[in-house]
């Protein structure tokens, strides 16, 4: 039988394009048609105002309250009260300080996220124990010639984003551990691991951020101090550690167990086992909830409030109050949500391209 | 004396008296085997029957409550050093090859003589490198697993575990999981294996191997060894009518 090689076809116009997806998506049948319609038109009053208010007939321009004439928002009051969102009450003199950290913080970030730059175990490691010090140096001063800045002074964003990070990196390590605990074959283990998880998890982190603020001193003898922020760490750190713990151990029990069994036959040891072979593999899929509670994590600094730390949003409610600019708490929390808002979702979009980037395991297989 | 020391230094592995339970659930009854170093054995016999829970008891993958198990003259006792010892000088390929994924093929093979025998990297490749050449893949040794068809995964695992230089192999179901066409080439590499002397135990319904290589055969069911012989007496005259139930239902289809 003879047969002849057909030529490839473009697809017909009307299934490809935005043409195409438009007709597939959004107009196929009548019931769509008119949902699609009914929906547009509602989205278009009521989006309408938003963005006037927000954008058309806001005022941008000026120093006071003064110069917000128009109906719409007034953000002069963000750009005046910036600097105290972004420092706290951080001395003016020494916010570059601040501005180093982060930005350090943000070059290491993108080193590590940007898939072609080499050397990630040298910089992660940095990362991780020799900038941890670098920051502390730079931000609470006294080392160097740097003035001392108390920490009851730290404030807004940057408070939020070392209240987040330090939580959620010292928290990891413990968290592997207490998962191991978890699945461990010694039952004094196990039942410590089990009893600590499950008494942080039932406890809401604004008890846990009052106790210890409040509580803990108590405990303490007479004259022995310890530094609020240290203590709120601490505190979101023990919480954090039994979340993280479950995130581990949803990572660890999605590996095969055949995975186990090859690494036992070849005579490897149990710490060997799990940092070789089982931890790499259970990284990779525990990262969208350890993303996911990051994200948390940085929505519930807020909580800090209570126990007189002023993040982001705290600082913002300060400044609305301020006789100067009272009326315009609108525009403070729309600014805080848009923070918050920027920061998590570029977290969960990276998280989402991470998960795709390293999708090479075990679907793959025969 | 030295006469019945002479014949247990010849052991591979001893296994007295085996009594293992799932629970409840009797899985391996009285099991007695000696395997003489350099023997071929073939365990065979219908799904369920112990035959892969009898190897896995042998590298302590899985736990037995009676009788013993003496490895190379080291009995399995509940120790951690010693099961690791005889992990060691025991190789083992599955069913589902279980490479780890996320390493290459050369990392796979390397990564166990480097961490639990302290073979230095250099040698540890060249010997890995060695392996996968008597295995016939050495151009793949900088891919992943995934990118690897099924034959050619087993076929890293059995080099994977060669390169530990063990003393006995044992094969799980080796070519269960593989496509027809590939089976070919894995029973090819173990029949090349057992040409060379290695002591082998093997879970398989593969009878031509069974045919070629083993020196004994043995059928399992319901926990308990039914029979074992060598391979001529075993195929064409079954003792038992359970053995001659199984035959011909696997060689008659």
């Amino acid at each position: 039988m003879k047969y002849d090689s057909q030529p490839t076809l473009p697809a017909p116009a009307s299934t490809i394009g935005a043409v195409g997806w438009m007709r597939k998506h959004l107009f196929n049948g009548p019931i769509n048609t008119i949902a699609t319609l009914v929906l547009g038109y509602f989205s278009i009053i009521f989006l309408w105002p938003v963005l006037d208010w927000s954008l058309l007939s806001a005022d941008w321009i000026g120093t006071t309250r003064n110069d917000c004439t128009s109906d719409g928002a007034c953000w002069v009051f963000i750009g005046q009260r910036l600097d105290q969102f972004l420092y706290g009450f951080y001395p003016e003199a020494e916010t570059w300080r601040l501005d180093t950290a982060f930005f350090i913080l943000a070059a290491l970030i993108a080193w590590l996220i940007i898939p072609s730059t080499p050397r990630k175990g040298w910089v992660a490691t940095f990362t991780l124990v020799i900038f941890p010090i670098i920051a502390f140096i730079l931000l609470s001063g006294g080392y160097f010639g740097l003035e001392t800045v108390e920490t009851h002074k730290w404030g807004g964003l940057s408070l939020t984003l070392v209240l987040a990070v330090v939580g959620i990196v010292a928290a990891l390590p413990f968290g592997v551990l207490l998962a191991l605990g978890r699945q461990s074959d010694m039952p004094i283990v196990r039942s410590l691991s089990v009893v600590y998880i499950e008494i942080w998890r039932g406890v809401p982190l604004i008890t846990v951020l009052f106790m210890a603020s409040v509580m803990l001193p108590l405990f303490f003898p007479e004259g022995m101090t310890f530094d609020k922020l240290l203590r709120a760490l601490i505190g979101i750190t023990l919480f954090q550690s039994a979340y993280m713990a479950e995130v581990v151990r949803g990572g660890l029990q999605a590996i095969p167990k055949g995975q186990y069994e090859a690494a036992d036959a070849l005579g490897l040891g149990y710490w060997q086992k799990m940092i070789m072979i089982i931890l790499p593999q259970a990284l990779k899929l525990m990262i969208p909830g350890i993303v996911n509670t990051f994200i948390a994590l940085f929505k519930d600094t807020s909580l800090v409030l209570i126990i007189g730390l002023f993040d982001l949003l705290a600082i913002m409610q300060a400044s609305a109050n301020d006789p100067n600019w009272i009326g315009f708490s609108t525009e403070g929390y729309v600014f805080v949500a848009l923070v918050f808002w920027v920061f998590c979702f570029g977290m969960s979009r990276y998280s989402m391209h991470l998960e795709k980037r390293l999708h090479t395991g075990h679907s793959n297989r025969a | 004396m030295s006469e019945v020391q002479k014949q247990e230094d010849q052991l591979a592995i001893e296994i007295r008296d085996l009594n293992k339970w799932y629970g409840e659930f009797h899985v391996l009854k009285n099991i007695n085997l000696q395997v003489q170093k350099g023997e071929r054995i073939v365990i065979c016999g219908p799904s369920g029957s112990g035959k892969s829970t009898m190897i896995r008891c042998i590298n302590r993958l899985e736990e037995h409550q009676q009788g013993e198990i003496i490895v190379n003259g080291v009995p399995l006792v509940e120790d951690v050093k010693k099961i690791e010892a005889i992990r060691k000088d025991v190789g083992m390929v599955f069913q589902h090859f279980n490479l780890f994924p996320h390493l290459t093929v050369l990392e796979n093979c390397v990564l166990a003589p480097i961490w639990v025998k302290k073979v230095p990297r250099k040698e540890a490749e060249a010997t890995a490198m060695k392996y996968l050449e008597r295995v016939k893949i050495p151009e793949q040794a900088l891919k992943f697993p995934g990118q690897l068809s099924g034959g050619q995964q087993q076929r890293v695992a059995i080099a994977r575990s060669l390169c530990m230089n063990p003393d006995v192999m044992l094969f799980d179901e080796p070519t269960s999981a593989l496509d027809p066409e590939m089976i070919k080439e894995v029973l090819d590499v173990m029949i090349e294996l057992a040409q060379e002397g290695m002591t082998m135990l093997c879970v398989t319904h593969e009878m031509g191997f069974a045919k070629t290589v083993a020196d004994r055969v043995i059928f399992m069911d319901a926990g308990q060894i039914v029979e074992e012989n060598e391979p001529e007496t075993f195929f064409n005259h079954p003792e038992h009518e359970r053995t001659q139930l199984f035959l011909s239902q696997i060689l008659n289809h």
